[in-house]
């Protein structure tokens, strides 16, 4: 099994007619996910490559039975676009765009949390989630993912993501689901969301967990780790990172200590996880655990 | 326990601070900023003594510095303006002081609103104990301080400021009914502005019976300047020339100081090859995140800014093609050969999207001078032997592996944080 998405997942792309959106989208469907239509408004009717465009995300799910949406439009618009395929039913909407303001994601959120309880939020700023071999949404270069693996992966970073997937099929060692989270600073899903994905899933037997610096989302996922059967394996950039600028208080007194790689790396440690100092040994240590499976 | 991450979120000076937060109608001291001894004596006449005299930075401490003086007349003004502006606060070099009108301060509060990222939620802080270290307040005393979500859809109610406010007892205190006002007005300021942090410390009750916002820390959301006029506060985020000038050709750089000039997409990946290169005995001389979806121009435009550190000895570029596609950066890094002179010899170490095209196209051009590596641990380690076999800068840090310098210890190349317009705190939007 896989977590998210897999190849029944029906997909509508949200900036299907824009040049990331076509780029990417095309690439998405030649990966074999089911790219089943796109949206915008001044070109329903068209088709880009075969896939049929309709004005809104509801009608493009009348038609076609998506459950999926990937979002590429510009920030600005979306907040709007989020809504729609949540008042459309989308199951799962993946945000690929940056720059999307913070107050604009604090609000986007917690409507999406409010209204919309049955719709998952992935994102923004993130490369999406692939099942290797089933279904691509989102950025990821689909031909350095394996297919049939015994690991999850769910990471903060974009090419540290791309990093892990390709040590680890370098490594011969397959993925069920690979899910970036971004690193924004209000993700729709976090890190513990995916954590519970994967202890549900029978088939994700080891997961790794990809983290950087700031925030307490590692933190928080450490101890959630300690309640998990699934082993994990984690890696956490920045160690090298020179202390940073602040302005004011109040942010120090909200992370109360968390932030640093080497608070995340020790919280993770603490809770049993092993943590490779680079991707790569990050990346062997997960073989290793593969391969004592 | 603040960690770095690159952003180009702004920084405000108390002064743009404080009018910032008067634009949405928050009590502030009258004043004016004054950039030489004349201006300030003019401002000070102007607005009539006790004026407080006060050093622009955007770094704390600038009371214990000497970086704030009350005078009482034009010699004591111009004595002032004399010691402050040029004066050097934690690196920073004093370039503007403001001039306020004193205030008569019967007590010192703090409050702050910023996001909680664990939350999800934006976070008030509010305490009677203010013009303190708050942080110590926070740490000793977690009562004294009355933390408060507040849902980012519904925002801050009257009901719900009047409890918080007395979780911080202060709700028996004159003027409480001004304290509310000033607090909805700040949040406004917070939400309406963009904000990802105002912070007030301290927040006084004057004896007149007012309340002002004595102090202003207030970091923009550069991702929503789409929808402001921030065009003055962006003119004064003043750093590093290479900063600066790496920042108008929109790349994210932070000058570090090591030997090893770095080119990387994302910044986790940026980070992470800080990280390596440091494992394998180097330092790195930058971070430098050419973002997503680069073209080849903007992968030249990273190499110039990183040759031009005089410091770099060789340049890892370490790219993993998602969004941002390999015969791109093949291209730019043959089109900055092509270009400018490039004096350090590049190390590349390309995967991901159409990598294989942007192998083929450097393949063409290997030499001495472009070399490519098949992983980021050998990458780094190349790029750190062409580093130390340059023998140059001697006695810079990570000359030979064996010295094991790590970047850890490497401050920041000119001058501290803080004067960098990319770089903050990374708590990633905690200030």
């Amino acid at each position: 099994m896989t977590i998210l998405v897999d190849e029944h997942t029906k997909v509508v792309y949200q900036g299907l007619t824009g040049s990331q959106g076509r780029f990417y989208g095309l690439r998405n469907r030649a990966y074999g996910t089911q790219v089943v239509a796109g949206t915008n408004p001044r070109k329903a009717g068209t088709d880009v490559e075969g896939v049929p465009v309709f004005a809104t995300v509801g009608e493009a799910v009348d038609a076609t039975g998506a459950t999926a949406s990937c979002i590429f439009v510009p920030a600005a618009g979306v907040p709007p676009a989020v809504l729609e395929a949540a008042g459309a039913g989308i199951e799962l909407v993946v945000v690929i765009t940056e720059g999307v303001p913070t107050h604009d994601q604090a609000r986007m959120f917690a409507t999406v949390t409010r209204d919309f309880p049955s719709t998952r939020l992935l994102g923004p700023n993130c490369p999406g989630v692939i099942s290797p071999g089933r279904a691509n949404i989102g950025i990821t270069a689909g031909e350095i993912a394996r297919g049939d693996g015994p690991v999850g992966i769910v990471s903060r970073s974009g090419t540290l993501t791309y990093q892990a997937l390709h040590e680890l099929t370098q490594a011969g060692v397959g993925q069920t689901t690979c899910v970036g989270i971004g690193g924004d600073p209000v993700p729709g899903t976090t890190f513990v969301d995916c954590l519970q994905l994967f202890e549900a899933d029978p088939d994700t037997r080891v997961v790794m967990l990809i983290g950087e610096i700031g925030g307490s989302a590692e933190e928080e996922a450490a101890e959630y780790v300690g309640q998990m059967s699934t082993p994990v394996v984690g890696y956490v950039a920045g160690v090298s990172a020179p202390p940073g600028r602040r302005m004011g208080h109040a942010g120090a007194i909200v992370s109360g200590g968390r932030g640093t790689a080497r608070a995340k790396i020790e919280a993770l440690e603490r809770a049993g996880v092993a943590v490779g100092r680079d991707p790569s040994e990050a990346a062997r240590l997960v073989a290793e655990v593969v391969a004592r499976l | 326990m603040l960690t770095l991450v690159v952003s180009t979120d702004v920084d405000l000076y108390e002064y743009q601070g404080k009018q910032f937060l008067a634009s949405f109608g928050v009590p502030t001291p009258v004043g004016e900023v004054a950039a030489d001894p004349l201006e300030v004596v003019a401002a000070a006449e102007h607005l009539g003594y006790p004026v407080v005299v006060k050093a622009q930075v955007r770094v704390g401490g600038r009371g214990k510095a000497g970086g704030i003086r009350v005078v009482a007349d034009a010699e004591q003004a111009r004595a002032a303006a004399e010691a402050i502006l040029g004066m050097e606060i934690s690196g920073h070099r004093v370039e503007r002081v403001w001039v306020e009108r004193a205030s008569d301060i019967a007590a010192e509060h703090y409050v702050s609103f910023t996001l909680d990222r664990g939350a999800r939620a934006h976070l008030g802080l509010l305490s009677a104990r203010g013009g303190v270290d708050i942080e110590t307040v926070a740490v000793e005393e977690p009562d004294a301080l009355a933390r408060l979500h507040i849902d980012p859809i519904e925002g801050l109610s009257s009901a719900q400021c009047r409890q918080w406010v007395a979780a911080a007892g202060l709700g028996d205190v004159v003027p409480v009914d001004a304290l509310i006002e000033l607090l909805g007005q700040l949040w406004t300021a917070y939400c309406e502005g963009d904000a990802e942090l105002v912070e007030v410390n301290p927040l006084v009750f004057t004896a007149g019976g007012e309340v002002v916002a004595l102090d202003a820390k207030v970091t923009l959301d550069d991702s929503a300047a789409f929808r402001h006029d921030w065009a003055a506060y962006a003119a004064t985020q003043a750093g590093d020339e290479r900063e600066q000038d790496a920042r108008a050709r929109g790349l994210q750089y932070v000058g570090l100081d090591g030997t090893v000039g770095i080119v990387a997409n994302g910044a986790g990946l940026a980070m992470s090859t800080i990280d390596v290169v440091g494992q394998v005995g180097g330092t790195a001389a930058n971070f430098l995140d050419i973002g997503g979806g680069a073209k080849a121009e903007v992968m030249a435009a990273a190499l110039e800014v990183v040759n031009a550190d005089p410091k770099v000895a060789a340049i890892f570029v370490n790219i993993f093609g998602g969004i941002t596609r390999g015969e791109e950066v093949a291209n730019g890094i043959v089109e900055a050969l092509g270009r400018v002179d490039i004096t350090s010899p590049i190390v590349v170490r390309l995967d991901g999207t159409n990598a294989a095209e942007g192998r083929a196209i450097l393949a063409a051009h290997e030499s001495e001078r472009l070399q490519s590596r098949p992983t980021m641990v050998e990458a780094a380690r190349t790029a750190v032997q062409l580093a130390a076999q340059s023998g140059w800068p001697s006695g810079a840090p990570g000359m030979a592996p064996a010295e094991g310098a790590h970047p850890a210890n490497a401050g920041w190349e000119g001058g501290p944080p803080g004067t960098g317009p990319v770089e903050r705190a990374v708590d990633g939007r905690d200030p």
